[in-house]
């Protein structure tokens, strides 16, 4: 049997497998792009997770009462936690956590361009626990149903989190919602800044998508950037506009016919500016990373010197 | 018990709420921005359950002066430096790992043969809450005291921040057993036990550490510093901590 057709008939039989829907294990046989694949999401994932502990961690020193305080480094733990879990995950497709921070350190990996937005005033942490987080959660639902087992997991366990984040979120919103002049105020600035970005989370349109086919197949994304999108849209809308807030869209309607939210044309031009490094945050977001791996250096150094005496 | 022992109690439990919500404060300022993610994690985990045991006794404070547990988030949100009741070596800025883990270590001692003996206590509410805070102690000691080890006698350059936390954090340490007014009566009603033996216990168990990593305590006079003068470390530190609350003080958060 020659090479070429050795490998044609692991390929039919990977995607047999996936086709009756078995999770691909670590030691399983899978295509080159299918592993480069999944590495290249599951790092940019782990890193949003370690870069988004930035914005909301901005707050922790001014969350308002004993119990926001302790909910607030609570929820940053966890995101902490859920990074650490998924560079173990990327790590049993054969790349080192090393590599992985290095390339993020050295600005060559993505991560979530959302983490590229400022946290400007406290009803922030309210609006990226309820929109954010629920956006995360609405794609994070989708792969928990991804082929690749070590991914798949990790993403039910951290949905159920997840959970809890979007919830403290939420429920800071509705109240802020009906709260004082100060606080309303508070809640539809943070919206008016956060809902674009928000909607840019899925990722460009399917018609923009070149990648998403060949995923889809594969059972690396089990649904489109849009269908994802639409699902979010038709459950948030109607509960920010049940609590009075504006929703800084003046074409989003709902469309009878298909009895979903349509919104308005996306930015994608400022999408792409920040993917590319010209977000508002994307150099600061960078440069604290780097500072706490510098400023850590000489504690990894110890760590490493005093367990080689032992 | 009577008004003077209620009041001088309300002054000892107070100390130690805002010692753990200082301390609390200052290690959350880590999250994000520690050597490694573990720590990161870790660190963030130590500030929830140094936060929750500020709440415990606040919540004791609450019920000794008959206010209802809102009261706990007027005490740390709407006060000013001037009525905090923490020991200085809280408040001061995180500086590097060395300097916070240090400071951890310190603390953790101080509550490893405080705690013990407030868990005796005649006051019930207040013998259980020390005992409930030790159980979560164990754990924050191990890692401390893990630090200690390893940044004392891991490289040159960590022993050398290690010498330079303690030459700044030793002469404020002792500040954490400062007598306070009325002592000897809390002290005669089996309430409080009595700071100075606690202080030697802890004075031969930090002593060991240090020797075992080569760090000398500098040589400094005994000075008494009052629970009533802060730094102005505080003052910044309440500013931001204080911010979003004061925007509104009418708001429910």
């Amino acid at each position: 049997m020659t090479q070429a057709t050795d490998i044609t008939l692991k390929l039919a039989e990977f995607e047999t497998r996936i086709a009756r829907g078995e999770k691909i294990e670590p030691g399983d046989w899978m295509p080159d792009d299918y592993r480069k694949q999944l590495i290249r999401m599951i790092s940019q994932h782990a890193h949003s997770e370690i870069v988004g502990m930035l914005p909301e961690g901005n707050y922790i020193t001014r969350a308002p009462s004993l119990r926001r305080k302790m909910v607030l480094i609570a929820k940053v733990q966890d995101e902490g936690g859920h990074g650490q879990y998924l560079y173990h995950a990327a790590e049993t497709l054969g790349i080192s956590r090393d590599e992985m921070e290095q390339a993020l350190l050295a600005g060559k990996a993505k991560y979530s361009s959302i983490f590229n937005y400022p946290t400007l005033n406290w009803a922030d942490i309210g609006i990226i626990g309820w929109l954010v987080d629920g956006a995360a959660i609405k794609n994070q639902t989708m792969l928990a149903h991804c082929s690749y087992g070590p991914y798949s997991r990790a993403m039910v366990r951290i949905c159920a989190e997840e959970t809890f984040h979007q919830r403290q979120g939420k429920e800071m919103i509705v109240k802020y919602a009906q709260g004082t002049s100060n606080q309303r105020q508070m809640a539809q600035d943070a919206l008016n800044r956060w809902w674009g970005p928000v909607l840019m989370m899925f990722g460009p349109h399917d018609s923009d998508s070149p990648n998403s086919e060949v995923l889809i197949r594969w059972g690396v994304k089990t649904q489109s950037n849009d269908t994802v999108r639409q699902l979010f849209l038709d459950e948030v809308v109607p509960e920010l506009m049940a609590i009075g807030v504006q929703i800084p869209d003046p074409q989003l309607r709902f469309d009878a016919e298909s009895k979903h939210w349509k919104h308005g044309p996306i930015d994608w031009a400022h999408f792409w500016q920040v993917v590319k490094g010209n977000g508002p945050m994307n150099k600061e977001r960078l440069a604290a990373r780097n500072q706490a791996h510098d400023n850590g250096a000489w504690v990894r150094d110890a760590v490493t010197a005093y367990a080689s005496r032992k | 018990m009577n008004a003077e022992l209620t009041s001088t109690l309300d002054s000892r439990v107070l100390a130690l709420a805002d010692d753990e919500l200082i301390l609390a404060h200052r290690d959350s300022e880590w999250t994000g921005h520690a050597p490694m993610i573990e720590e990161d994690i870790a660190l963030a985990n130590i500030a929830q359950d140094e936060l929750g045991h500020a709440t415990l006794w606040y919540d004791i404070l609450c019920d000794l002066r008959g206010q209802p547990d809102e009261h706990a988030d007027q005490l740390v949100y709407f006060r000013d430096a001037a009525d905090w009741r923490n020991a200085q070596l809280l408040e001061l800025p995180i500086g590097d790992w060395a300097f916070t883990m240090l400071r951890q270590f310190l603390f953790d001692q101080f509550e490893w043969v405080l705690l013990p003996a407030l868990a005796k206590s005649s006051h019930i509410a207040v013998a259980q809450a020390a005992a409930k805070v030790l159980r979560e102690e164990i754990y924050h000691t191990r890692h401390s005291t893990a630090w200690v080890r390893r940044l004392g006698q891991g490289t040159a350059e960590s022993h050398r921040r290690m010498q330079t936390a303690l030459d700044v954090q030793w002469p404020l340490a002792s500040q954490l057993f400062v007598p306070m007014l009325g002592d000897a009566a809390l002290v005669a009603a089996g309430i409080w036990p009595d700071m100075a033996p606690l202080q030697q216990q802890w004075l031969a168990k930090v002593s060991e550490m240090l020797a075992e990593c080569g760090l000398v305590a500098p040589a400094t006079a005994a000075t008494r510093i009052s629970r009533h003068t802060h730094t102005e470390h505080l003052v910044n530190l309440l500013a931001d901590m204080q911010s979003v609350a004061r925007l509104d003080p009418q708001a429910d958060w």
